[in-house]
């Protein structure tokens, strides 16, 4: 599999960014952190718009910069798309026009990205003749996807495509994120400090910390870290599940998926059976079980697990957090109380409840 | 009102010479205006400032060193009559080298400005889009500054019209090559031709009134709003 090598260091006043991180080119890699944790700094080190004093940057076989050996290729002739956080489209050209502005500049590839393609997907047409200023903050987003898309890019760099946008918007766009990433198979490195958006999105993930990477890795293993929350200062996350569709139940208004051979139910999806759905755990909303799950419980979600790793929960005094193995990491928050009540340690099976929340 | 006996020479002379000036203005104002907009260096400041003397210095000032400067044996006279075998001084390049240097600040201030407003991040944009350097200056940045060139261009243009201390010192008063239409009038009421000077006077007031009319209008029915 191909990856992306990168290495920067760039001393600022109070500051030293120093990152080394490699991450595969395919699919979507967040880079996550609080603000000022080097984000963007990293994507435009990445990108060639900042030169790092010291670097290394290797694109699969291509080296982009050595400056061991003096290497810097700028920006323009390194193949990335990138969509800053404001659109920055150019008012003085049509939508069209900026569409194609990077479309002409871009080096003739076999595999090409074809504008019809591009706008379908995108639903750009009805914004073709209209005025840069006149398009909203959603639309313009759109447009400039677009337009780093037709460069035709081996990269997309996106630097919080969504954050200057509200709620509604947002919700808009995110669908075209994903659609985006099947279509057109091209990597992604997307900047965000929003964990919702990640969540959704990626699939692997930097964690940067003021300026320094503390976990890489698939989004599923990086979450089921028991250190994580004092990484990110959030402890929600208990489980990222890759479901499928089984089937709708619409009498009870719920839609039963498949993970692992075994069924949960989530309140009732708009997808056709068989398409893919990811489904995250929060971690307060599991509670565990010794023995069998009693059939006269109301929790529909139940998955049988094996008590992993026990840590304390920094944050609250009266939990743990318990790590299990339901074929995949799960992390549960329950109370110190019922943690000494039901005996629990390391290697014992248990039952895992939970409500489960779609990721869409 | 009788039109008088009129000698159009100094007028057509003034136009020629404020239009050669504004296209060697842009050629050297530009590039100027983009360092300033965009350097880091620590010269910015002196840069500018050197740029901005002709706005406070005395025209007479400005022309008596402009004046050493171009003759036969100065800074730019010498070398340019080494190379051409004329002096520059009391000619009419003369008069378009001495024009650049005293409406400098009237051109890059403008452009100046409009480059800061534009700003680096269309740039970065377009550089990202597979643009070069000169490619993006001529495709975005110079699109988005055409307010800053307009106003570049016309108060470049009028204050040129109106200079005349320095035409006086470094280009003196030969009709047909140095005389232009500031000292013509001047001329006119040394002797106490009134009409003439009248006549002279009100043609340079409309014209500027019209141009700076048109240029307002133009201006603010642009599609660009960068500033």
């Amino acid at each position: 599999m191909s990856r992306l090598d990168a290495r920067f260091q760039i001393d600022y006043p109070g500051f030293r960014f120093d990152v080394a991180c490699t991450v595969p080119l395919e699919g979507t890699t967040a880079v996550f952190g609080s603000s000022g944790s080097g984000k963007t700094t990293l994507l435009r080190c990445i990108a060639g718009l900042t030169r790092a004093s010291s670097g290394f940057l290797q694109f699969d076989e291509a080296v982009w910069q050595d400056d061991a050996s003096g290497i810097f290729l700028p920006v323009d002739r390194r193949r990335v798309g990138v969509v800053f956080q404001e659109a920055r489209l150019f008012p003085h050209l049509t939508v069209t026009q900026n569409l194609k502005y990077g479309m002409k500049r871009s080096a003739p590839s076999p595999r090409r990205i074809e504008f019809d393609h591009v706008s379908a997907l995108l639903q750009l047409e009805p914004l073709f003749q209209r005025r840069v200023s006149h398009l909203s903050g959603g639309e313009q987003q759109r447009v400039a996807m677009g337009r780093a898309l037709l460069t035709n890019p081996q990269l997309l760099l996106m630097d919080e495509p969504l954050a200057s946008l509200d709620r509604q918007r947002k919700k808009e766009i995110i669908p075209f994120l994903q659609r985006l990433n099947q279509e057109f198979r091209i990597p992604v490195l997307y900047v965000s400090h929003d964990l919702h958006e990640i969540l959704q999105l990626a699939n692997h993930m930097v964690l940067l910390k003021e300026g320094r990477v503390v976990a890489t890795g698939p989004i599923q293993d990086v979450f089921a870290r028991l250190d994580l929350p004092e990484l990110v200062e959030s402890n929600v996350v208990g489980a990222i599940l890759e479901t499928r569709i089984a089937e709708h139940e619409p009498h009870f208004g719920l839609t039963r998926v498949e993970f692992l051979g075994q069924s949960l139910f989530l309140p009732q999806q708009a997808l056709p059976p068989g398409a893919p759905l990811r489904v995250q755990i929060l971690s307060r909303d599991v509670s565990l079980a010794v023995g069998a799950p009693l059939a006269t419980s109301s929790v529909l979600n139940a998955l049988e697990a094996t008590i992993a790793e026990v840590s304390e929960s920094p944050g609250d005094p009266y939990a743990v957090e318990v790590k299990l193995d339901v074929g995949c990491p799960l992390l549960a928050m329950i109370t110190r109380k019922s943690f000494h009540q039901l005996r629990l340690r390391p290697g014992q099976k248990v039952h895992a409840s939970f409500k489960a929340v779609a990721l869409n | 009102m009788n039109i008088p006996e009129m000698d159009w020479g100094p007028l057509w002379l003034t136009m020629q010479l404020a239009g050669v000036t504004v296209v060697v203005l842009l050629l050297v104002g530009t590039p100027v205006a983009w360092w300033l907009a965009f350097t880091r260096s620590k010269f910015r400041t002196l840069i500018e400032a050197i740029v901005a003397l002709p706005i406070v210095l005395p025209p007479t000032v400005l022309g008596f060193y402009l004046l050493v400067a171009l003759g036969p044996h100065g800074l730019i006279g010498g070398p340019w009559k080494d190379l051409t075998g004329s002096a520059l001084s009391f000619t009419f390049t003369g008069l378009v080298i001495a024009s650049t240097f005293y409406s400098l600040p009237f051109v890059v201030q403008p452009l100046h400005g409009a480059f800061e407003a534009v700003g680096k991040k269309p740039l970065e944009a377009a550089w990202s889009l597979g643009a070069s350097r000169l490619d993006a200056f001529f495709t975005v940045a110079s699109p988005m500054a055409v307010r800053g060139y307009l106003s570049a261009v016309v108060l470049g243009f009028a204050h040129t019209l109106g200079e005349f201390g320095v035409v006086l010192m470094v280009g003196g008063n030969i009709p047909g090559v140095t005389k232009v239409l500031s000292i013509a009038i001047y001329d006119h009421v040394e002797v106490l031709e009134y009409t003439q000077a009248h006549f002279l006077s009100a043609v340079l007031l409309i014209f500027s009134f019209f141009i700076l009319a048109i240029v307002y209008t133009v201006n603010r029915r642009l599609p660009i709003q960068v500033s």
